[in-house]
């Protein structure tokens, strides 16, 4: 049991280490700074610049965020304080229901209705024309899949706010958005954080859904109507093939190993909040 | 009116509006995929394997990628939970709060790292062992990266069997282990299903993993060294191809997809229900 545990709990530094090892040769023999600042990636020519991937991956990741933190908030406040416990018990299910949807359904959604949609609708109505495979459309499809992990977390750290608070609010004459504003907002703040993070990070490692609407020109986004590559995306539509280009496949699992990296610090900063919530509720 | 009143009232509605988008969204997910795919959905896509030409429009099923789907994510779920029962209980019974704590963040971060991820670095270790995509290693792939999601989940659900109930096990002379397995698994028994039907949902939806390590054919594997074709990547694949027909089939086969994971999850939540009758409040 010991040998297992110990397994389980070391997989992760086994993965950094293994694409660390394999990602080596690439960062020996080019620049750091021009592997992650240098737009020209031509693997064939030996040129590895991840720029137009790791911007590709903010814009999408980004807008997917602001598009899902303020409802995601919102609902969970509603679910929390707001909405009658027989509201609350249809919801809720529903909306892990939404967490088990697998990514390529997503992917598929977006291809059916959210790329026609904005080719046909709302680019036209700014005045842009597109595919439809947009960065806009990434960041649509992403949103609702970090939905339910948002909203379940903040729903959880908003219960958890002691009722003695509310009420002490409550006594003094607060409205019940009075108090949610100036109470119970103000002290599950860090959780809120730590559940949007958690979000953030889901986000950004999500390959499928994405690669499917984002239309995968490996360059930097200029509008949310142009095209992006996302780093998973260009894992996924790569390795395995062409391995015979030297570095390639080096430069592939250092992409790889930015993701692991980028998820494994934002996850640890909110799985470190999140515990401490759980030990002990400190108010103010 | 009071403008405090004013405020409430406005937020409130706010707050139901955004509600009502997320739940929205739900639906126009399920009537989209649905609509699209229903026509399009046959016996035959369930009952063969493709035939010659089935990427051109021509005759066939996925049953391979049913199958194979089933077949992987099955195994991948029973190799998991043969690992992540003991560290559970391990975690709970055994391990130091410093080592417990640790291991515990540990694995919450490893949940989080991209499924993508974990198909990059077991393709390195497939090939660095000279082997070929298989069922195999898609099984490898799939329970290594469900087994944090598992552990956690359990390990949670361990966590909430009184103390007492443990309590009463040692005063009739139990050791830790025979209390682990005849008492505290059993009080848990509900919700290590719960966790345990999760992961098979996550494994079998999952592409990204699966992508490098479990190759794609047309025929149903019958050993553990056949590439095996899976059924998000049936989706992917043929979503991709120019041809009209095999678009439609792939809407179809992601309404198997969508039909096959949400059964999964209804059932996990009433077979919870009818388990835990026999857990003792």
């Amino acid at each position: 049991m010991l040998v297992v545990t110990i397994f389980s709990g070391l997989i992760v530094f086994g993965m950094a280490f293994a694409l660390f090892y394999k990602a080596w040769p690439i960062l020996s023999t080019h620049p750091i700074g021009e592997l992650l600042l240098s737009s020209s990636w031509r693997p064939t020519r030996g040129e590895f610049g991840l720029y137009p991937f790791i911007m590709g991956t903010l814009w999408v990741t980004i807008l997917a965020m602001v598009l899902a933190t303020p409802l995601c908030l919102l609902t969970s406040v509603y679910l929390a304080e707001y909405a009658p416990s027989r509201v609350r018990g249809i919801i809720k299910p529903m909306i892990d229901l939404l967490a088990g949807i697998p990514s390529v359904v997503y992917g598929m959604w977006g291809v059916l209705l959210v790329v026609p949609l904005i080719r046909d609708y709302v680019a036209p109505l700014v005045g842009a024309t597109t595919t439809g495979y947009s960065v806009l459309a990434g960041g649509i499809v992403l949103a609702i899949m970090v939905f339910p992990i948002i909203i379940s977390v903040s729903e959880e750290v908003i219960r958890a706010v002691p009722h003695e608070i509310r009420e002490a609010s409550f006594a003094l004459g607060a409205t019940k958005w009075q108090t949610v504003k100036h109470v119970v907002l103000r002290s599950s703040f860090p959780g809120i954080i730590a559940a949007t993070i958690l979000g953030f990070s889901r986000a950004f490692g999500e390959t499928m859904a994405v690669l499917m609407v984002v239309g995968n020109v490996s360059k930097a986004p200029s509008s949310l109507f142009a095209p992006a590559y996302p780093l998973p995306a260009l894992i996924a539509n790569n390795y395995g093939e062409m391995l015979s280009v030297p570095l390639y496949d080096s430069a592939l699992l250092l992409s790889a190993l930015i993701l692991l990296l980028v998820v494994l610090f934002f996850n640890v900063m909110a799985r470190i909040v999140l515990s401490k919530i759980k030990k002990g509720f400190a108010i103010g | 009116m009071d403008k405090r009143k004013l405020e409430e009232n406005f937020f409130k509605g706010l707050m139901m509006a955004s509600t009502f988008i997320v739940v929205g969204s739900l639906f126009a997910v399920f009537a989209v995929v649905v609509w699209k795919g229903a026509p399009a959905l046959n016996l035959s896509m369930i009952t063969q394997t493709p035939k010659g030409g089935y990427y051109l429009g021509k005759e066939g099923g996925i049953l391979n990628a049913i199958v194979g789907s089933l077949y992987l994510a099955g195994e991948a779920t029973a190799l998991a939970f043969v690992l992540s029962l003991p560290i559970a209980l391990y975690l709970h019974e055994y391990a130091g709060n410093k080592m417990a704590s640790f291991i515990r963040l540990s694995l919450d971060v490893s949940a989080g790292v991209p499924s993508i991820v974990y198909g990059a670095v077991c393709f390195t270790i497939m090939l660095s062992l000279r082997m070929r995509a298989s069922l195999l290693w898609g099984i490898i792939t799939v329970a290594l990266f469900i087994l944090p999601i598992m552990t956690r989940a359990m390990d949670e659900v361990v966590s909430m069997v009184p103390f007492k109930l443990k309590e009463a096990s040692y005063a009739l002379g139990a050791t830790k282990l025979e209390t682990m397995l005849k008492v505290v698994s059993k009080q848990a028994l509900p919700g290590i299903l719960t966790a345990v039907l999760l992961a098979f949902g996550r494994g079998i939806g999952d592409a990204a993993s699966v992508l490098f390590t479990a190759g794609f054919t047309d025929s149903i594997p019958v050993s553990l060294f056949d590439p095996a074709a899976t059924l998000p990547l049936a989706v992917f694949f043929q979503l991709g191809t120019p041809t009209p027909e095999v678009q439609q089939r792939a809407y179809a086969s992601g309404v198997i997809l969508l039909i096959l994971v949400l059964s999964f999850s209804v059932a996990s939540r009433l077979l919870t229900r009818k388990f835990s009758k026999f857990v003792v409040r």
